[in-house]
């Protein structure tokens, strides 16, 4: 990608008379997607994956949930796998902040066996 | 030393009579008086389903102590926790910290309650002008 937006303006020197009007519909497509990749994920590639992916949200953040507390076992439940593991903040969308407190509580409330360790058989 | 704020939640072995178990906890909440510290409440949450198995029992009776007490206060009553037959775990939080933050937060809600409403209308617009930059993009390719 890197090679062709360098070698079209090398090119354009000896061209530019001659066609006016394709000269400035070949950076669009090179500085198209390369504007679109950070702004957000669901554009996709050339490869055809054009699924949705849906931004995810802290829950605590937008629920202004402040208090993570270990007795919750009901808010806790969530954000624990079936064996028992903490769900990662990738999957979940909770932010750092709140995955931290969320991660302590967990392990407090496993502690007083509210929460498993890992699940029974 | 200055007082902290605690939460000491233990669980009682399922088969201690319900007058003993108040009577555990009348002996606990005497020891924390005693020791200069102050019993803001005490929860009996009742018999619960332990996620796994300790000392061979599946369920217990938890009991939750709020207080205000000093550390070396409380390193007597998880002594006298750990001694005790009837408790068969125990768990004690330090809780004046996060309360302390809690009322940070409200305090700052409170007060600035209306700014958070208004930027909401400034910050719709940017992701309808990112879309026509993606929905472009497959017509030029």
């Amino acid at each position: 990608m890197a090679d062709e937006t360098s070698s079209t303006p090398s090119e354009q020197p000896t061209s530019a008379p001659r066609s006016e009007g394709f000269v400035p519909r070949t950076p669009r497509p090179a500085g198209g997607p390369g504007g679109a990749r950070p702004a957000g994920g669901p554009g996709g590639g050339p490869g055809g994956r054009k699924f949705f992916r849906r931004k995810k949200v802290c829950k605590f953040c937008t629920e202004k949930i402040d208090a993570i507390s270990y007795r919750d076992v009901r808010l806790l439940q969530g954000f624990v796998a079936e064996r028992g593991k903490i769900v990662p903040r990738r999957l979940t969308g909770v932010c750092t902040t709140h995955q931290r407190r969320l991660s302590l509580a967990i392990k407090q409330s496993r502690n007083i066996a509210l929460l498993a360790f890992a699940a029974r058989f | 030393m200055s007082s902290r704020a605690y939460e000491i939640m233990f669980i009682v072995r399922p088969d201690v009579e319900e007058a003993d178990l108040d009577k555990l906890i009348e002996g606990f909440s005497k020891n924390i008086t005693d020791g200069g510290g102050v019993i803001r409440s005490t929860e009996k949450m009742g018999r619960r389903r332990l996620a796994y198995t300790v000392r061979k029992f599946n369920d217990g009776f938890y009991v939750l102590l709020t207080i205000d007490a000093e550390g070396g206060l409380i390193t007597e009553l998880e002594r006298r926790l750990r001694v005790s037959e009837q408790v068969i775990k125990f768990i004690t939080v330090r809780i004046d910290e996060e309360e302390k933050r809690l009322a940070k937060i409200k305090a700052h809600r409170d007060t600035h309650v209306k700014r958070s409403s208004l930027p909401q209308t400034p910050v719709a617009p940017a992701p309808v002008a990112a879309e026509p930059v993606a929905a472009a993009e497959p017509v030029t390719a």
